[in-house]
């Protein structure tokens, strides 16, 4: 299977996904625990790949989505965006409703 | 090691007209806020994606984390 269709059924798998660095009890950088953090404060469930412990899907998802840094949020497939627009949408209530319609 | 004059030269030509402010004095790690009128229309993705195309590779290499923050005029009044 290519990396391209690993990255799509994961997409497809769970609503929510997180690439971050790292696991979720313990992640290896600063903007991956903020992410985590913020994540976990909506009553979704959220699935998280460690991209630290696969360096084709580390590779593989850059190129995937034209976004050169980590963490990345996907909902229903879509990039949402890195640590800055999660804090973003977080502060202004938008993440709320992107979460909760997921 | 990274210095901030150097992103912020490289976004200055990619974002002629825009208002840069680059920070971060560790050689790593960096905070970029820019306010320009390129970025009307897009989504903060769109925006951000700008931002990585102008400073090419070294995202992710040589500048280690740059968190953003893009702005239309408007936003930033």
């Amino acid at each position: 299977m290519s990396i391209n269709d690993q990255i799509n059924e994961q997409l497809n798998k769970d609503n929510i996904v997180l690439y971050m660095k790292g696991e979720r009890m313990m992640p290896m950088c600063g903007f991956s625990a903020t992410v985590v953090d913020i994540l976990s404060r909506y009553p979704v469930e959220f699935k998280t790949y460690n991209i630290l412990a696969d360096d084709d899907l580390r590779q593989g998802l850059k190129v995937y989505s034209d976004w050169p840094t980590y963490p990345q949020l996907y909902v229903k497939g879509e990039l949402i965006g890195g640590c800055d627009i999660i804090q973003e949408l977080h502060q202004s209530g938008e993440l709320e409703k992107i979460l909760t319609e997921a | 090691m990274m210095d901030k004059k150097y992103i912020q030269d490289q976004l200055e030509v990619a974002f002629p007209e825009a208002h840069v402010i680059v920070s971060g004095d560790d050689g790593a790690h960096f905070h970029a806020h820019i306010i320009s009128a390129a970025f009307v229309g897009k989504t903060r993705i769109q925006q951000h994606k700008m931002v990585y195309q102008a400073l090419g590779d070294q995202v992710g290499h040589d500048i280690h984390a740059l968190s953003l923050t893009t702005q239309i005029p408007e936003e930033a009044q």
